[in-house]
């Protein structure tokens, strides 16, 4: 990288020296003189001419000497069925597209400075030709309905129905952190929400009303996740909009206030695992923010954490229902429901409340 | 016409010449060339404006732990005791880059400077349809500018919700500071300057339809006309749709209705607003943002038309295809507005659908890439900086909508969404050939906007070092991209999976800088050669089109009669003729040595042309 940069300084310095060079010539030129005619193009057309292919070779080597740099850099492998389908079709279609990338640019650059002006010389009329455009117009929209067609069926793959066996987790962004809601141990289901219940404590307005919410536990940190079951988040935001952002796992779907949104995926590499591929023992998967959502967007980070389904259950079964870190709320459970919620909170609360 | 009345009108418009004050021949003015300096000398001003901000963002994205302490006499309380940049002025400097860049300078400056210079003067018209409302255009866009201007001074500081300025953050001031007053003057800003916008597109459009000289019909416009004339429909039907969704922002932030606004909790308060939707307020800006963009690049592809085959010495290659598909890409830009909405929580079937119509939209622009191509094959190439602004906004058109190929793919965008995968893209394909759109033109068309000719070896200085900074700027920032590195991100230490690759940030940061001071050498040779440049001649370029054929034009155009027009713009290089170039005042029965077979019939047609009236709007209807 540093050798870029001393690469990027020095091409500075010497078209800085290239301009000040001319510019004594050029001030010379700058003078007002009278009414000139037309000019015939002298030995700097050639020079641009010659630049255009300069640049082509000079351009092509870096261009592809700083992608090939740059891939040590680029995400690793995708860690979710979807998102190694999504890789691929990335890699085809950029690998498809470089072909007219290249070609484009080179014919236009070789043509500039094939047919730069030469004295005497007389251009072709050559206005049209209805055969040529209609090839230009076919194999362009052969190629977007290849890529069209790829696409279309991996987008509506992905935005399918969650299936059946998915593990819902709730996921509420707020300014400015994430906030996760499980269903619980005992029903394994998201109680009800209302965004009038929210304060400082239930952050994401846990309806009390609800049975199902009695055993929902929350977390503000850390969002696990088992491999290999599908997951569907269900996402929510509180104040503005945010956007669920997991890079490892190609995952982006916005959070909207007042409009939940949803997006499942597959899991298929632990936490563990990637660990020791990457044979780095620190990494984590993170959560990220794509929507700017205020000062603190930069930093709205959480750490997903992918484990085999047994130690989820684990974790899982550890986690301290709402009720019992907050028993407080049994206040909000009609009465007729209290009896039910009392092994969620401690006994003595329950006996102070009755 | 009586010998009394023309006696009469010549009175008139001679005593009109002698009373023009200072102030109604520069600053109040109704002539169109004037005007269209103005805009373009406004523009440029935002221009250095708004890419400043840039650069001051790109230095705390390229080195974040810089001591930033020097920029305070600037930035003053932004800029903390620490010497550290605020993070929600970080997001405000963003903000207004983008607004000011895509409203201000690509389309006021580009639409606004081009539109009103050439629609006049390359149809045969005196001036615009109505040059008071042509006057009220740029004063609404200059009023605008001012409470732009206005609102980066204040405390709260300018709107800081991305240019988007997507509610529910745009709307509550207690989201983010930026959201009080400097929103409020965002969106009376963003009010005048749409109104500006309207009165210029109806204007542009009537003065094509109804005041072109005699003899100009349709198919012999040149393709700057049809692309004006395009664009200015593009505005006149998607802006209305922008100051809707402005207005009713409006009534959200101070009149407590729920368009945009439900379910929201925010500074330990849950708001009473309950049913609005935050997605409608995209698919409101979006059916805006999307032709907008086609607003900004559809000018720069109708000057780089005509530049390019000038300085071929060529026929633009495919006249009819190119206006088939600037007309094909019109149409399409009001149908594919919610690919910027793939991830927002819409329908996804809804995503289907754009994702179609928007590939399809690749097809008319590689269709007008390779004409150009195409047209310089077999030239004789000028390189003029203007030739070499239009060559190089090919290229940048090119490398970036090849991208946008990516990300009009619902599946592929998941990922790259709100990347700088999408930041890079949209630079090069619409900034920055934009931008060149709008070198080329005025590197061309100066010398008949200020009589003077701009030094051309500064100005070919001034294409290698932009154009080689802009690669160098935007090609490693879709590396940033696929790497996942979020936009709009005040600095990438948080996060694991940002915090490995902040050299190339570093690189880009350094690159920007570069084209930036590049700017510098364009704008000593534009204001040096506006008093001190080399007298131009009347046609410096030997081009066809009908502005070349007056030298110097006061008011009103041409000295005398308005030229009739007989042949198409583009008789470059013909076969038989003396000259490499045929001006469109030539009747075919002048040059009967260069004539095709279908030209020969088209002599006949001279007499009828000759029949018509001149269309004079100084003479008719005073």
């Amino acid at each position: 990288m540093e050798i870029l940069l001393v690469l990027l300084v020095l091409v500075a310095v010497v078209l800085a020296l290239v301009v000040l060079g001319r510019l004594s010539g050029v001030v010379k030129g700058l003078k007002p003189s009278e009414t000139s005619s037309y000019e015939e193009p002298g030995r700097e057309n050639n020079i641009n001419g010659w630049m255009f292919i300069i640049v082509l070779v000079v351009g092509g080597i870096a261009i592809a000497w700083s992608y090939l740099h740059s891939r040590e850099f680029y995400l690793p492998e995708a860690s979710s069925v979807h998102g190694r389908r999504t890789d691929d079709l990335f890699w085809f279609s950029m690998g498809i597209l470089t072909i007219p990338f290249i070609l484009v640019n080179a014919t236009l650059f070789i043509f500039a400075w094939k047919y730069r002006y030469k004295k005497g010389k007389k251009a072709v009329f050559y206005p049209e030709n209805h055969r040529l455009e209609l090839v230009w117009t076919a194999v362009p929209a052969i190629v977007m309905a290849v890529l069209v067609l790829t696409g279309w069926k991996a987008w509506s793959d992905i935005t399918s129905d969650a299936p059946e066996d998915a593990e819902v987790i709730e996921i509420t962004g707020k300014q400015f952190g994430w906030i996760a809601r499980y269903g619980g141990v005992d029903d394994n289901k998201l109680g009800n929400y209302d965004y009038r219940l929210i304060d400082a404590q239930n952050e994401v307005g846990i309806d009390f009303s609800d049975e199902a919410s009695f055993d929902d536990f929350t977390n503000p940190t850390e969002l696990h996740i088992p491999v290999g079951r599908p997951v569907l988040l269900k996402i929510r935001a509180r104040d503005v909009l945010h956007s669920v952002f997991i890079p490892h796992m190609r995952v982006k779907m916005d959070a909207v206030p007042g409009m939940p949104t949803k997006f499942w995926f597959v899991a298929d590499k632990t936490t563990e695992q990637m660990r020791s591929e990457l044979g780095n023992p620190d990494f984590k998967y993170e959560i990220a923010c794509t929507e700017v959502c205020g000062q603190g967007h930069f930093g709205m980070k959480m750490l997903l954490v992918v484990e085999e389904e047994e130690d989820y259950q684990k974790w899982l079964a550890s986690q301290q229902p709402f009720l019992k870190t907050y028993p407080e709320y049994i206040d909000k459970i009609p009465a007729n429901l209290r009896a039910k919620a009392a092994k969620y909170v401690g006994a003595e609360e329950t006996a102070s409340a009755e | 016409m009586s010998v009394v009345e023309l006696v009469e009108h010549g009175h008139t418009e001679e005593h009109e010449h002698h009373e023009l004050s200072f102030w109604r021949k520069y600053i109040f003015t109704e002539d169109h060339k004037v005007i269209a300096k103005q805009f373009l000398i406004t523009g440029i001003v935002w221009a250095v404006i708004g890419i400043s901000l840039s650069i001051l963002f790109r230095i705390q994205l390229g080195f974040p732990d810089a001591d930033l302490s020097w920029l305070k006499p600037i930035l003053g309380g932004w800029i903390t005791d620490t010497g550290k940049l605020n993070p929600e002025f970080f997001l405000a400097l963003v903000t207004m880059h983008g607004t000011i860049m895509v409203f201000f300078v690509l389309t006021a400056g580009l639409s606004g400077t081009f539109s009103n210079f050439l629609i006049p003067l390359q149809i045969g018209a005196r001036d615009m349809a109505s040059g008071f409302m042509n006057m009220l255009s740029y004063w609404f866009f200059f009023i605008a500018g001012v409470l732009m201007f206005i609102s980066l001074f204040i405390p709260t500081g300018p709107a800081s919700g991305g240019w988007v300025v997507y509610p529910p953050l745009s709307a509550l001031p207690q989201a983010m500071s930026g959201s009080g007053l400097g929103m409020t003057l965002w969106l009376v800003s963003m009010f005048l300057f749409i109104v500006s916008q309207l009165l210029g597109g109806v204007n542009y459009i009537t003065t094509v339809i109804n005041l072109r000289t005699r003899g100009m019909t349709f198919s012999r416009l040149p393709l700057t006309i049809w692309s004006f004339f395009i664009t200015a429909i593009l505005g006149l039907i998607s802006f209305p749709v922008l100051l809707s969704a402005a207005l009713l922002l409006i009534f959200d932030r101070s009149f407590g209705t729920s368009f945009f606004l439900s379910e929201i909790y925010i500074g330990g308060e849950a708001l009473s607003n309950v049913g609005g939707s935050p997605i409608l307020f995209q698919h409101l800006f979006w059916f805006l943002g999307h032709p907008e963009v086609y607003i900004v690049i559809l000018p720069a592809l109708g000057i780089t038309s005509e530049v390019i085959a000038t300085n071929a010495r060529k026929p633009i290659f495919g006249y009819r295809a190119m206006i088939a598909s600037m007309v094909g890409i019109a149409f399409l830009s009001f149908i594919v507005w919610a690919h910027h909405m793939f991830v927002s929580g819409m329908n996804p079937f809804l995503g289907s659908i754009f994702m179609f119509l928007t590939l399809i939209i690749a097809v008319p622009s590689a269709v007008k890439a390779f004409n150009y191509i195409s047209t310089l094959w077999g030239g004789n190439l000028h390189f003029t900086p203007g030739m070499l602004f239009a060559i190089g906004m090919v290229s940048l058109f090119v490398s970036g909508g090849l991208t946008g190929i990516i990300l009009g793919n619902s599946a592929l965008d998941i990922q790259l969404h709100d990347t700088y995968f999408v930041v890079a893209h949209f630079h090069l394909v619409m900034g920055a050939s934009a931008a060149f759109g709008l070198f080329s033109g005025v590197y061309h068309w100066f010398p008949k906007m200020f009589g003077r000719m701009m030094n051309k070896s500064l100005g070919q200085v001034h294409f290698w070092l932009t154009f080689i900074g802009l690669y160098l700027v935007f090609i490693p920032m879709h590396y940033i991209g696929i790497a996942g590195f979020p936009r709009r991100y005040y600095q990438f230490t948080s996060y694991d999976f940002t915090s490995i690759f902040s050299d190339m940030n570093t690189f880009i940061t350094i690159a920007a800088i570069f084209t930036f001071l590049a700017q510098f050498v364009f704008l000593f040779n534009f204001f040096y050669s506006i008093f001190k440049g080399r007298k131009a001649p009347m046609n410096p370029w030997k081009s066809t089109t009908l502005e070349w054929t007056t030298h110097n034009p006061g008011h009103g155009n041409w000295v005398g009669e308005i030229p009739a027009v007989y042949r198409w713009p583009y008789d470059y290089s013909k076969p038989g003729a003396k000259d490499d170039f045929i001006p469109q005042t030539v009747p075919h029965s002048q040059t009967p040595e260069s004539n095709l077979p279908s030209d020969n019939e088209l002599i006949a047609e001279e007499k009828i042309i000759e029949s018509q009236n001149y269309n004079d709007q100084f003479k008719t209807g005073h």
